[in-house]
């Protein structure tokens, strides 16, 4: 039987159309994954499933039928039965989507339907400590356990169908895969239907059954994942695929092609194929003629929206020949060494600090790129703080420049040195000032670094990289978010500076435009000499562009090394429980789950900070230090185990 | 918790203190002394300097300063009467008692005395304009941030908008020409004489309604816009897709949240009518703190002024601290354990 039925549905905004003509059937028990750039009309389709769009929204034709119910016939008060019996939704953002004042028991006792479910689903959803959570303020949870509650309050309502929107984007990569693996177990234990929204091709190859790629309001291939991964027709899904770093077929360091263009904006659609302007593929006179473009059936269940399916060149398996990684030795940039910065108040009474870095030191090479991954509250931001002057460090050092700046705040910086340091932070909307326009914020940038700042100058650093020199008169509002991250990539470069902290810099940018980012990013730091320092939990792109990496756990190094070197074994427990949590757009690959425990308790005071949760511990890791191991070539380790026990078996 | 309220007091008894010294050194350089005040504008300057001499005027500022505190908290007399003893000032709770703030000038009377009826009148006037106001802003508030766009809303913000753009004295004579002047059915003035033709009550309406305006509408205004916003809220979004009925959403969720912010002005609201009612009290020749500190001003009656400011800043500390206390049962995220 279908739970959810969707016919031709057309859905406007002020008129506007964003979804056109989407048809969806889901089955009980199947898991769907609906994926696409931001702006293709993604959550526009979850919100009109749930009746709840936006003042401004209508949907304009079509139907929409959850068990059997049409439900753009009803009411607002069999609406509400609706959602309260037969589906639930999750959002991407926890923190927000639960009400601040309220106790977490009695949000999940709204949404109950028996008050008896309570417990048992707290369990299900591996929640620690239920009935004492039940009292708790969600300020009071980590992320992960909010998302946890917020999956057991959707499953309360005991739906046939839940909708997740985004629903790991801002967890970590552990914690995603945990999330994950507990959605897909118990909904086929109680055979829910999964709508999953997202654009994150590998949570779909894990997740779904079958996946739709839509492009500006329509679905452009459909089919099961296998197929649809495996064999993609449409060019857009190919060009999705293509942009994703960490392709086995892809080595290290070669530019990561990118989608041109950008999504077409709402009321602005081209003539015939809505994605032939940015499309290799498109052929003038056939793509971008009317009438519009049917679906048509490629293989097994598997459909795709394009006028030139027989003259599509099979999935390309070129083997770029790798660029030679410049290795040799070279003058060093910035030497840490023993940084130690703890928060927290001090005095009698006060709580013991919380510590955020201990003992980090690392070098970075001049015009190269280290990468520091980690979860979150590894200390990442923290340590960027202090390279920038808007923390100081406690002790240890930081050599710059021949200066030792770990404990040298920004006010106390001379403009040569603040010159010399850049930043560029993860949302480019927070940066630039929205009362601005875009010229006269990279020409003040140009001003503070000492530099020519005319409005050539102006449009060179445009130039350089690839805006349009038009743009100079806009607001940061009219451009969009990949544009935004370049001006900002364009503010922090234009100094040259010697060293730039990019603290994940595309991770809010759609994969399509983080290829375009992460390319200029390295072409600007070829171009400028300039080192650069990443943070990013995205392991697949820290592999591809980063030439050293720093694993980082509760503040401390675990293991650093060459990037070929610390992907490869042996591996630090966490670096391998890090990279076993990373799951690639195939739907073969198979998850090793790793033999953690979990315990909840502090670290312990003298021992590894990774003992709670290492699968490969010893009796004496919670006692001792790890001794730190060399596995050559600037590689080391700090574990407790020899390195040949660090390697993990092979996979069969 | 109550280590944090313990600490809070302290805060704000050296506020207290910090202000009072503040408050005295700006008295200093108000126009005319004490003296001058007390003998009149011909005294000659020999007389001057004795008085100054018997009040312990010439001495430094910062030993008048401990002088006036020790008086103001009973540990040493108030020596005014003894040397100008032609005013014939006197004081029934004889001369070293907590809170002597000395003798208005301007009405020959201690200034508790002064402030004792004042201070009745005032909060008649307050407890009716606020217990009008908070409720009947925070309904129409909330009416209209929770249909934000349509016509309800729109009427109510029109009106809200057009009345905070008032000020008071135009809508006070305003309302005097139409029940007044014209209708006659309201008195002109509040004085609250014994034997007035008119009731306490028909007084009232009058002030009343003046401060209902000139503090409801703005504060409809912010209520309205806090609810607006907490209804684009995430887990206001969470909260209907659970299906819960409209009326649900509202109290459970949207309120309390939307309470929050407002907090601030309500009690801003609650401390401006509580001691700083001039323009209205003026007109309507009420007979309240507000009109009383306008004549002590225009007088120099420097006791009185300074008794007065006092009050306005325990008010003023009285209603932050109930601030701190409405957020930390409103806003558990600022609760520490």
């Amino acid at each position: 039987m279908s739970i959810l039925q969707i016919e031709s549905l057309c859905v406007a905004y002020d008129g506007a159309e964003v979804v056109r003509g989407f048809d969806l059937t889901l089955k009980e028990g199947e898991s769907y994954g609906l994926v696409g750039e931001s702006g293709c009309g993604k959550s526009t389709v979850a919100f009109a499933v749930e009746g709840h769009l936006a003042a401004t929204g209508k949907v304009t034709s079509g139907s929409i039928t959850v068990n059997g119910t049409a439900l753009t016939k009803i009411a607002e008060p069999q609406l509400r039965r609706l959602r309260a019996a037969h589906m639930s939704m999750v959002f991407q953002d926890p923190v927000a989507a639960l009400n601040p004042t309220m106790r977490i028991g009695d949000q999940l006792a709204e949404a109950a339907r028996e008050p008896a479910d309570i417990l048992p689903i707290m369990d299900r959803v591996r929640l620690p400590d239920p009935e004492a959570l039940l009292k708790r303020y969600p300020h009071q949870l980590s992320g992960g356990q909010l998302q946890r509650v917020v999956i057991a309050m959707a499953l309360l309502s005991r739906p046939s169908l839940l909708i997740l929107d985004e629903p790991t984007t801002g967890l970590d990569v552990t914690v995603e895969a945990e999330v994950v693996a507990l959605i897909s177990e118990i909904a086929a234990a109680e055979d829910v239907a999964l709508l999953y929204i997202s654009h994150n091709l590998g949570l779909m190859a894990r997740v779904a059954d079958r996946i739709g790629i839509m492009y500006a309001g329509q679905l452009v291939e459909e089919g099961p994942v296998r197929s649809v991964l495996r064999s993609p027709k449409h060019p857009y899904t190919l060009a999705l695929l293509a942009c994703l770093p960490g392709r086995k077929d892809r080595a290290p360091g070669t530019p990561l092609p990118s989608i041109p263009g950008q999504v077409p904006l709402i009321g602005a659609l081209p003539r015939g194929c809505a994605f032939a302007p940015r499309c290799a593929m498109s052929k003038p006179g056939l793509c971008d003629v009317d009438p519009p473009l049917r679906m048509v059936q490629t293989g097994t269940d598997h459909f795709a929206r394009c006028r030139r399916l027989e003259d599509q060149p099979p999935m390309s398996k070129e083997q770029q020949t790798p660029p030679t990684r410049d290795l040799r030795a070279h003058d060093t940039v910035l030497e840490i060494d023993g940084l130690r910065k703890t928060f927290g108040r001090r005095g009698l009474f006060a709580p013991p600090p919380v510590v955020a870095s201990d003992d980090v030191g690392f070098t970075l090479p001049a015009a190269q790129t280290l990468a520091l991954v980690g979860e979150s509250g590894s200390g990442k931001s923290t340590l960027a703080r202090m390279l920038i002057g808007l923390d100081v460090a406690d002790k240890g050092t930081a050599m710059f420049d021949g200066k030792n700046i770990a404990a040298l705040p920004a006010k106390d910086r001379p403009d040569s040195l603040i010159r010399q340091i850049q930043m560029v932070f993860q949302n480019p909307d927070g940066t630039l000032n929205p009362a601005h326009r875009i010229g006269f914020i990279l020409a003040r940038a140009l001003k503070r670094a000492g530099q020519p700042h005319g409005e050539q100058d102006v449009i060179r650093l445009l130039d350089s990289v690839r805006l349009p020199a038009t743009l100079a008169d806009r607001h940061p509002a009219d451009l969009s978010g990949g544009q935004r991250q370049r001006v900002a990539i364009a503010r922090a470069f234009a100094g040259s500076p010697a060293l730039i902290v990019a603290d994940e810099p595309v991770s809010a940018l759609d994969v399509s435009v983080q290829a375009a980012v992460i390319g200029l990013l390295s072409d600007m730091t070829a171009a400028h000499d300039t080192a650069i320092l990443l943070i990013s939990h995205d392991l697949m792109l820290v592999r591809h562009v980063a030439q050293h990496v720093v694993v980082l756990y509760q503040g401390r190094v675990m293991e650093q090394g060459p990037a070929d070197a610390v992907f490869k074994a042996p591996f630090h427990p966490y670096t391998e429980a890090l990279l076993a949590s990373v799951h690639p757009p195939d739907p073969d690959h198979v998850v090793s789950p790793l033999d953690a425990p979990d315990d909840p308790g502090p670290s312990p005071q003298d021992g590894c900070p990774f003992y709670n949760r290492c699968h490969r511990r010893l009796p004496q890791c919670s006692a001792m230090p790890p001794p730190k191991r060399d596995a050559g070539t600037g590689h080391a380790i700090l574990c407790h185990r020899e390195l040949q026990d660090l390697v993990p078996p092979e996979r069969t | 918790m109550v280590r944090k309220i313990l600490s809070r007091l302290a805060q704000y008894g050296f506020t207290l203190l910090a202000a009072s010294f503040l408050l005295f050194t700006l008295t200093e350089f108000s126009p005319g002394t004490v003296a001058s005040k007390i003998l009149g504008p011909y005294a000659l300057e020999n007389q001057v300097a004795l008085l100054n001499a018997q009040l312990g005027l010439d001495e430094p500022l910062l030993h008048r300063y401990v002088d006036w505190l020790q008086t103001l908290v009973g540990l040493s007399p108030n020596l005014l009467p003894e040397a100008a003893p032609g005013l014939g000032l006197s004081d029934p709770r004889g001369d070293k008692y907590f809170g002597n703030f000395g003798y208005s000038l301007m009405m020959k009377e201690p200034v508790l005395d002064v402030l004792a009826d004042r201070i009745g009148h005032t909060a008649w006037l307050s407890a009716w304009a606020l217990g009008l106001t908070i409720p009947i802003s925070l309904l129409l508030g909330t009416l209209a941030g929770m249909h934000a766009g349509s016509s309800v809303d729109r009427v109510i913000s029109t009106v809200t908008v057009t009345l905070t753009s008032l000020p008071e004295f135009v809508v006070a004579v305003g309302l005097l020409l139409i029940f007044v002047a014209s209708l006659g059915w309201l008195p002109g003035t509040s004085s609250l004489q014994p034997g007035d033709q008119w009731s306490t009550g028909a007084q009232l309406v009058l002030p009343v309604t003046v401060l209902l305006i000139a503090s409801g509408a703005y504060l409809t205004r912010i209520v309205r816009a806090s609810v607006a916003e907490t209804m684009q809220a995430d887990y206001v979004r969470t909260a209907r897709l659970k299906g819960l009925s409209p009326r649900r959403v509202i109290w459970a969720h949207v309120l309390r949240n939307a309470m929050i912010a407002p907090i601030t002005v309500i009690l801003l609201q609650v401390n401006w009518i509580l001691t700083g009612v001039v323009v209205v009290e003026a007109i309507f020749a009420y007979p309240g703190l507000g009109s009383l500190m306008l004549r002590a001003a225009l007088f120099g009656d420097i006791f009185t002024v300074q008794a007065l400011t006092m009050l306005a800043l325990s008010v003023a500390l009285i209603t932050q601290f109930l601030g701190d206390v409405a957020y930390a049962i409103l806003d558990p995220r600022i609760r520490v354990d």
